[in-house]
This record gives C-alpha cells, structure tokens and sequence, in this order.
C-alpha cells in the first residue's frame, strides 16, 4: 500500500463542510486557493461533491441540528478518507463550550484525525497540517 | 496481421498512446491556466496520481439508481474513445484507412454525449439530471454546427467520405486551411469541439460552481476515474480529427515530426486561451450562439466551398 499511499498524497481532493461555524475559518480556507497560497501545487483541489473526497474540512462547534447531517455527509463520502478539523472551535469548544445547543463531544459525532487550533489558523497553519498529513501517508 | 492490429488498439494510436498524451496536456491545460491566474499550478505528474488515486477508492452506489448503467456508461465511454482514437490515430500516423467513412467518427463522438446523459441520469440525483438535461440541450446546439464543419472538407476534396481519402487529396491539392471556407469552417470547428469537450465558456452540463460537475457528482472510484481519463483523451482526439480534415495531417519523418508538433499545439493553445478568457454563458444562450450565429457561418462556409474558394 506503500505505493498507493503516496499516489494519495499528491492529490488529496478536499471537501468543506461548516458546522455552525462564525465562517472566519471558511474565508480563510478560500485563501487557500488564492494565487498567494495556491494550494494546487501541492495537488489539493476543493470539490463540491462529497463522492470526489479524499480530505473533509470541518469548521466550527457542532450544534444539536447540524450533528446528524454531518454523520450523514461523513457516511456518504467514498472511505479511505481523513477528517481535519479547522480552527479552535472543533479543537476545544471555546466560549461555546458549555452552550445548551452544540454537542458534548465531537469525536463521536465522527472520527476526527487531525486539528488545526487557531481562531481563525492562518493559511500556513493549513498548509502545514496539510504537510503532516502527507508525511504521515509517506510513511 | 491480427497482432498488428492489437498493437493499434491497445498501444501506439489506441488507448496507452492516448492516455499518456491527454494527461500530459491535461496537465498543460491546468499549468497554463494556473498561469493565467498568476498561480504556479500542479505539479508534472499531478494527473497520473490523480488517476491511481482515484483507482483505489471506494464505490458508492445509490440504492435507488440503475446501478448496471452508472457503472457501465464510463468504461462504454472509454471503449467509444479508444475505438475512434484508433481509428483517426492508424489514419494520421499509417495513412491507412479503416474501411469506414466519416459519418463512423460523428456518429461514435455522438455516442459519448449519450454515455455520458446516461450515466447522469441514471442517478436519480437533482443535480446530476440537471447536467444531464443540459448536456442533451448542448448536443442539439453544437451537432448542427460541427456537421457543417464536417461537410466543408468533404465537398472541398469532391465528395470523399473517407478519412483517408481527405488526407490523400490534401497531400497533392494543399491544406483545406489555406483557403476561406476552410479557415472559417477551421475556426466554427475549434468553436465546436470547445463545446463538444465542454471546455470554459460551453461548460455548462459540468459547471463546478453552480451544479458541482453535473453529471459526475455522484460517481466515485474507478468510474470517476474513467469519467476523468475519457475527458483528457479528448484532448487528442479532438485535435488530432481537426488536423486531419482540415491541416493535412502530417508525415513522421524529418520535419514531419516539427510540422506535426506545431499543428497539435496551436490546436491545443487556442482552446486553452479561449477557455481561461471566457466565463460560463447559460444554456440558452449557448443554443442562441449556435443556432443564430455558428450554423449560418457554417452554412456560409459550405456555400464557399461548394463555389470553390
């Protein structure tokens, strides 16, 4: 799988899906494929269909209506596929933490494999978690 | 005689030539493009991953879809476009024909937007059926304007309805470019397979950003990855019949070889330009373009052949 592996890191196709975020951390993912950043060189590319998916972004604390659809759309995408999830709020739940209406734990909403804390993370955090992701495929 | 004919299909014009090439100006198309916009763009190899990639993923089928159709249609596709890579590939390169005429080639480039109305609507999906839908609608708008486009050749070479022939008599008589039905049937062409390969301003059944690749959105894995490879090797099949009805083809030796680069690559330059300085229009006005204004200089060009300039 060796050889596969690395195939898979030089196109992760990324899928983003906000979770009730305050959509800092979606702006700042758009930069991501702006010339400055252009993310195509290291062979992402931001789908719209969650089937063409290798890598789901995921952006703010999970709230009670939006958890099931986010099961759902992590259920429908094609499987070997990785979860990062973007900014502080998946990471730690912030000032929302003890709110009423988000879910108490987002690991069992779904397997998340990777955080990117920041509020908003600069596009070169991205790029970075991106790397690691791509180093541990290597191998 | 038999073994000569597998090496075609499968290796040098058929299916490992055309593959190789189309992801290697598929990746031309992406660098050039991303250059456009100021970006560096992908790497070399960036469409070969993508297509082991995509070998390697899982396969989701709806429940409620016709599942035989939407695993068929993309390898039916790929077998429709290595067949007529063949046949115009054996054409150009061996100047020998395959026993059929022109109307073969339509008629399996028609079969390609079938497969892929097919495969989106089998589906079920909203968004598929609308790239569906708008696929048939651009069939009906650019196939009146290619045929004339077809037509323009065949008068000119009095008649010939083989591929073959074409080529033959614009070896002796000089290239149908050189004069002004060709070179306006020459360009309506370039308009046409810009339409056909659903590149920039005609690519409205696939539209990313408004119904997220139409037909292709629920397909996953293989299939997609054979949706993917089908649309690169367009971009050699499409050319490479422009070049044979049109700039006489080419011979492979001395500066054959030069001659045969050059016409490919400002085939290939002019459809990357045209797609990154256009944006998408709508389906009716892609219809109102063709049926309004394309068809008659089509219909202009055919007139001027017919007289003989």
């Amino acid at each position: 799988m060796g050889w596969y592996n690395k195939r898979l890191a030089k196109s992760l196709w990324v899928f983003h899906i906000s979770g009730s975020p305050c959509n800092n951390c979606d702006i700042e993912i758009l930069n991501l494929i702006t010339p400055k950043y252009d993310v195509e060189r290291l062979g992402i590319k931001l789908v719209g269909s969650i089937r063409h998916a290798d890598v789901l972004l995921i952006t703010g604390v999970f709230n009670k209506k939006i958890a099931p659809k986010i099961r759902k759309i992590y259920e429908q995408a094609p499987k070997p596929i990785f979860v990062v999830a973007i900014g502080s709020c998946p990471t730690s739940g912030t000032c929302f933490k003890d709110s009423y209406n988000i879910v108490s734990s987002r690991e069992d909403v779904i397997p998340i494999d990777m955080y990117i804390p920041g509020c908003p993370p600069k596009p070169e955090a991205m790029i970075e978690g991106v790397a690691k992701l791509m180093e541990i495929l290597n191998g | 005689m038999k073994l000569e004919y597998l090496f075609y299909i499968f290796i040098f014009p058929g299916i490992l030539f055309t593959t190789v090439l189309g992801l290697i100006i598929g990746w031309v198309d992406r660098k050039v493009s991303a250059r456009f916009q100021f970006r560096v763009g992908p790497p070399f190899l960036q469409n070969f991953n993508d297509f082991f990639k995509l070998l390697g993923k899982e396969t989701t089928l709806i429940k409620n879809s016709i599942h035989s159709l939407f695993i068929a249609t993309p390898f039916i596709a790929f077998g429709v476009l290595s067949l007529l890579a063949t046949i115009i590939g054996v054409t150009l390169f061996y100047h020998a024909g395959f026993g059929g005429d022109i109307f073969v080639i339509m008629y399996l480039m028609m079969i390609y937007s079938v497969m892929i109305i097919l495969g989106g609507s089998s589906t079920g999906n909203v968004y598929s059926s609308i790239g569906a839908g708008r696929e048939i609608k651009l069939l009906i708008a650019d196939e009146l304007a290619f045929i004339f486009v077809i037509l323009v050749p065949i008068i000119k070479s009095g008649y010939q309805l083989n591929l073959e022939n074409i080529i033959n008599f614009q070896a002796t008589n000089g290239a149908f470019i050189g004069s002004a039905s060709g070179i306006l049937a020459f360009l309506l062409g370039i308009i046409c397979i810009q339409a056909k390969m659903t590149l920039q301003p005609f690519d409205i059944p696939e539209a990313e950003t408004e119904i997220v690749e139409g037909p292709l959105m629920e397909y996953s894995g293989p299939p997609l990855a054979f949706w993917k490879l089908n649309h690169f090797m367009m971009y050699v099949i499409f050319p490479f019949f422009l070049i044979s009805i049109f700039l006489g083809g080419f011979t492979l030796s001395g500066l054959g070889i030069l001659w045969f680069i050059l016409k490919y690559w400002g085939i290939i330059v002019v459809m990357i330009i045209i797609k990154n300085t256009n944006p998408r229009i709508r389906i009716d006005t892609a219809l109102k373009f063709f049926w309004k204004y394309a068809s008659p200089v089509g219909l202009l060009a055919i007139i001027l052949a017919i007289l003989g300039v």
